[in-house]
């Protein structure tokens, strides 16, 4: 049993280790901290099974019993490959912090403590399942991110606590509107006589009542698109880039933006149907918005960062996107891609640091150039960075945006995906661009014709053997992903109609059986919420799906790919036993659970 | 029993008065060792001994716990409301005995008489909570009152001080007046004084829209307004709180508060719970006043203790929320919110104090680098600016949350992102205070042209500085009236004590919230109107 109590508090104790530790050694108290975290997180990912339980390693305690909060810990499809990803972008952070000043700054252990607390609020908001613990580390890991760039950032005193203080506020508004959310959730998906219960998987099942969904919604989609960010509220990132150091910069751009799209998958969609059927159109508009603004913006600054910058809204713009077709090969698609962006971003930031250093600290792209004369092994590096991240056919990237654009296809509007897809044109060219102004052209005057160093070029080493890794096996992270995005988009599946599930279920027909809410199988609850949502004038899931009447639109929905002549019974309840055609096993009506997972679904859990 | 028992001379519970005796009886000793010619009697006995009577009050108030009846012919309540609220107030006390420990106010007071005056104050405060009556609680009120007006002006020779206790003492008087006149009105309307008497002639006669009922609710709404500081009628604490002399604003800050917020829970969710209907969108419109007020009012401070009285403005109105929904919830978010703001508060005035003995001035530029100087000072005041902020892991994110769902599950769900839209506007100055804290050099003060600054920033220098050589001109910060008193080598161990125990505590109470709240979880018993 391995209990995620110790992978979530190690980093922080390794910070507060350091403290005890003389300030010339602290950074490798740091690097042996996340190292451990890594090698943990490892462990988790071959221990994994793919089609075993929802929860696995579930951790749960009672931490405000007052208020029914609790303390539950669990690694599910969503987050085991995002656990992966967090804990490899704090052990290259914390090894590049070692190599650079930072790490032997006088006040390193400021560094390392706060790298350590920011590392367990990440993996806290990705492993917790309840969802007020998921708001307190969502909301505390930004925290971390104010010291670090108060105290070591670039410019002046004055100008990076601006800047700081600037980011944590815009983020903090979505982030304090999603908390007063998170307990009206809670506490109107409670029935009456019942005690609170802030369990994620609890309020799905019980409800949330329709009408509160629009609103509700909306705060939780505003602070996972400020913490992205999507166009228009980005306006924090810019500065806050600047400001921040580079190696914290990595970790903040890589991984802690992802953590605003597993929100999406594991809060808002599962316990908000409703609210996400009818405002999706809204999120989806703005993360193509946020592709093509990103993309024309990434491709005219000549501040490095800036690129990399704008290139991550972009790269989020398309995983939103993916999330929001609600479709599952969409949803895993996102989750590759948050895994690939992330590493890839690791890699790019670190060559900006290298290419910076040349320069003499200009991180202008007018500087630059002249790396692939000068210093071949760097640009070599370079260049499969730069390849992962316009999505090059043959990285994991190319199939992340391929799935995300499949579904987006299917899913939602097919000129959507089209306009999206001008997105991935627009990578390869700023992505080319920043690589040629670095590496190609004459030799800026500043610049001192130097290859990196052994610890660089070992440290650009690593995103560049983990790009090639999931290159090789990008299947890994979608099986894990599979089931999950499935649970995930399957309430919000149901509510946006019928065609909806029907092409889910053309592409994927084991989806059917994924507990807990099978969508041969819809619950009665779904059934008596549907009405309301159909009585309504506005909204656009309403507009684009005529069919509103829940009983005869869930019948056309499952008959054709079911095969099977449920015409009245099946769509008026879901209580009696349903043999399913395609497995032979047998659905248990009361847990919704296919009483075995079928054989064809083993394949990966005996690794 | 207490209709009955008027005509003959009341029966005294001693064991359940024995925490007021003991602050009473701990003031008359006071006092008189005061008048000894000894040093060492008034300058350490005269402490010891009010902290002695501050946690003897607390110990009394833990042991009468479990009670829950009235005293005095029902015009003082023993209930754990009350006794969590002399708790509280108790624990202020210490704090701020503790802050006092070499400053000038006390000296220049005279020791006996400022301890004195800061236990009667408390003994009102415990009144105060305990009243379940309305002479009981105008008693209260100024046995609380009077001697902070006298407090403040403690520091005789800073114009300041003098200013600010008798601006305190006239709107405190106004308030009081309004009060009282409030007071009249509702027992014209009821004919009682007694709050459970109160409650049942509203609930028996539907008294929620009587004009006179009406009239005198809104004056005792305005009254406790101007005594909890909540805007808009809030203009006196900036100056008030950055003229007394930073103990006694720190006593005030939190005995005021605990008292007040106490007094605002018995009186509306108890005995005029019936008007609810009337009174609950006042309060919540007073409420919201108060956090846009507040929180935008203390953006532009550059004296730490005019920030904090800003921002206690805020913090008046998230407690407020508590009342406003007048729900078992409610009241328990409200009490966990006031202990845990005096817990917050008091580390944020342990590490001013301490920088304002070192430096001359509270600005927030005699706290640049204190990160380097002293960081168990720095650690402190970052923890407690976090706390007051909401950041989770401290006790501030806990108590926000009890607030917020106690919002919601009252139907009151734009009240609470009111709060929260304030608390993002909070963030912007506590974050700032703390970036002085880590981001500055500790001479990052010697940037200043003036070179007469310099004396401020040598790290150990013990600050001889006053404000008036510092010549760079911290507007509100520098004391313009002159001879500013600075304690030259005094003593800043206390003050390191107090900040190091209430930051631990900030932590400690955020990631284990259990204890308190099960604590907490008994003050409902205290307003049995809330399940009628």
């Amino acid at each position: 049993m391995l209990h995620l109590s110790i992978l979530l508090w190690l980093p922080a104790l390794f910070g507060l280790l350091g403290l005890l530790v003389p300030a010339r050694h602290v950074r490798w108290v740091g690097v042996l901290g996340a190292v451990l975290a890594l090698a943990f997180s490892i462990v988790l990912v071959l221990d994994f099974e793919p089609h075993g339980s929802a929860f696995q390693h579930v951790t749960d305690t009672t931490w405000i019993s007052a208020l029914g909060v609790r303390y539950q810990l669990a690694v599910t499809g969503l987050n085991v490959w995002l656990v992966l990803l967090t804990t490899v972008g704090f052990a290259f952070s914390s090894l590049w912090i070692a190599t650079t000043s930072l790490g032997t700054d006088p006040r390193a252990k400021h560094v390392i403590l706060h790298l350590g607390i920011a590392q367990t609020a990440v993996l806290g908001a990705l492993l917790a399942q309840d969802l007020i613990l998921f708001v307190a580390f969502f909301d505390l890991m930004l925290i971390p991110f104010f010291f670090l760039t108060a105290q070591f950032g670039n410019g002046t005193n004055e100008e990076r606590v601006r800047a700081t203080i600037k980011m944590i506020v815009y983020t903090l508004v979505g982030s304090l509107l999603m908390l007063v959310a998170a307990i009206a959730v809670g506490v109107l998906a409670t029935p009456d006589g019942q005690a609170v219960s802030y369990n994620i998987q609890e309020i799905a099942q019980r409800g949330v009542p329709e009408g509160s969904q629009g609103w509700l919604f909306a705060c939780f989609a505003a602070a996972f698109l400020v913490k992205m960010p999507a166009f228009p509220i980005h306006g924090w990132l810019a500065d806050g880039y600047k400001a921040m150091p580079l190696p914290i910069l990595a970790v903040f751009s890589g991984v802690l933006s992802k953590v605003a799209v597993y929100g999406f998958l594991q809060i808002a969609l599962p316990i908000l149907p409703q609210g996400t059927a009818d405002l999706r159109w809204v999120v989806l508009i703005l993360a193509v918005l946020s592709i093509l603004y990103a993309s024309s913006l990434a491709l005219t600054t000549f501040n490095a960062r800036l690129v990399l910058a704008y290139s991550s809204v972009a790269q989020l713009g398309f995983i939103t996107l993916g999330v929001m077709s609600l479709r599952p090969d969409g949803a895993s698609g996102a989750l590759l891609q948050s895994v690939n962006h992330g590493v890839a971003v690791f890699g790019a930031f670190l060559a900006v640091a290298i290419l910076g250093r040349r320069t003499g600290g200009s991180e202008d792209l007018r500087d630059m150039g002249g790396a692939a004369t000068k210093m071949p092994v760097f640009a070599v590096l370079f260049i499969v960075v730069t390849y992962a991240v316009l999505a090059m056919p043959g990285t994991a990237n190319f199939v992340g945006e391929f799935l995300i654009l499949r579904g987006a296809w299917e899913g939602t509007a097919q000129g959507l995906a089209i306009v999206a897809s001008l997105g991935v044109a627009l990578a390869a060219v700023y992505a080319l661009r920043l690589f040629i102004r670095g590496s190609h052209n004459r030799v800026a005057a500043k610049v001192e014709p130097r290859e990196g160093t052994r610890p660089e070029l070992a440290l650009m080493a690593i995103p560049v053997v983990l790009i090639a890794a999931l290159a090789f096996h990008p299947q890994q992270t979608v099986k894990a992903a599979d089931d999950a995005t499935t649970r995930a988009v399957q309430r919000a599946a149901i509510v946006v109609g019928p065609d909806h599930v029907r092409k889910i279920l053309e592409a994927d027909p084991s989806a059917r059986n994924i507990a807990p809410e099978p969508f041969a199988d819809v619950p009665p609850s779904a059934g008596t919420v549907r009405p309301i949502g159909g009585a309504r004038t506005t909204g656009p899931a309403s507009q684009s799906d005529p069919a509103t009447d829940p009983n005869t639109g869930r019948a056309v929905g499952v008959d054709p790919s079911t095969g099977q002549a449920t015409t009245p019974s099946g769509g008026a309840a879901g209580s009696t036993v349903q043999v399913d055609p395609s497995t032979g096993q047998t659905v248990d009506p009361s847990t919704g659970q296919p009483v075995e997972p079928p054989s064809a679904q083993t394949e990966g859990a005996g690794r | 029993m207490s209709t009955l028992a008027v005509t003959e001379a009341p029966h005294i519970d001693w064991a359940g008065i024995s925490s007021l005796i003991a602050l009473f009886g701990g003031a008359v000793v006071v006092l008189l060792v005061g008048l000894l010619r000894a040093r060492f009697a008034r300058l350490t006995l005269v402490p010891v001994l009010t902290i002695v009577a501050f946690a003897a009050s607390i110990g009394l108030a833990i042991w009468q716990w479990d009670e829950d009846t009235s005293l005095m012919s029902g015009a003082l309540g023993l209930d754990p409301l009350a006794m969590i609220g002399v708790v509280g107030i108790g624990v202020a006390g210490i704090a701020a005995v503790l802050l006092s420990i070499g400053a000038t106010a006390p000296r220049e007071a005279a020791h006996g008489e400022y301890h004195a005056m800061m236990l009667v104050a408390a003994a009102g405060g415990a009144m105060f909570v305990g009243a379940e009556n309305l002479i009981t609680t105008f008693i209260g009120l100024e046995l609380l009152s009077i001697p902070l007006y006298v407090l403040a002006a403690t520091e005789l020779h800073r114009r300041r001080s003098l200013e600010s206790g008798l601006k305190y003492l006239i709107v405190g008087s106004v308030g009081s007046a309004t009060l009282l006149y409030g007071f009249a009105l509702i027992f014209g309307a009821t004919g009682s004084l007694d709050y459970a008497a109160i409650a049942d002639q509203v609930a028996a006669k539907g008294l929620g829209d009587d004009p006179l009922m009406l009239g005198g609710v809104a004056m005792v709404v305005v009254g406790l307004a101007f005594k909890s500081s909540v805007a808009p009628f809030h203009q006196w604490t900036p100056d008030v709180y950055e003229g007394a002399p930073t103990p006694v604003t720190a006593f005030m800050a939190t005995a005021t508060k605990v008292a007040a917020l106490i007094a605002f829970l018995r009186l509306f969710d108890g005995a005029l719970i019936g008007a609810s209907d009337a009174w609950g969108p006042a309060l919540a419109a007073l409420a919201s006043i108060a956090i846009i007020v507040g929180n935008v009012g203390a953006l532009g401070q550059s004296s730490m203790k005019r920030l904090l009285a800003f921002s206690s403005i805020a913090q008046a109105g998230y407690m407020l929320v508590g009342v406003v929904v007048a729900t078992k919830l409610g009241v328990q978010a409200t009490v966990f919110y006031v202990l845990t703001y005096v817990v917050m508060t008091a580390a944020a005035f342990a590490v001013i104090e301490a920088a304002e003995r070192e430096s001359g001035h509270d600005g927030i530029s005699a706290l640049a680098g204190l990160g380097r100087r002293r960081p168990l000072h720095a650690i402190a005041l970052t923890l407690s600016m976090l706390g007051l902020a909401g950041v989770p892991a401290t006790v501030g994110f806990v108590a926000k949350l009890r607030i917020v769902q106690a919002a919601v599950d009252g139907d009151y769900s734009w009240l609470a992102i009111v709060l929260v839209v304030g608390s993002m506007i909070s963030f912007v100055y506590y974050l700032r205070v703390v970036a002085r804290l880590w981001t500055d050099e500790p001479a990052g003060v010697a940037v200043a042209p003036q070179s007469q600054a310099v004396e401020v920033e040598a790290p150990e220098a013990v600050a001889t500085t006053t404000a008036v050589a510092d010549p760079k001109g911290l507007p509100a910060a520098a004391v313009p009236g002159g001879g500013a008193v600075v304690v030259t080598g005094a003593t800043i161990l206390p003050m390191t004590v107090l900040a190091v125990v209430a930051g631990a505590a900030i932590v400690v109470l955020g990631v284990i919230p259990g204890p308190l709240m099960t604590v907490v979880e008994d003050v409902a018993r205290a307003v049995p109107e809330l399940f009628r």
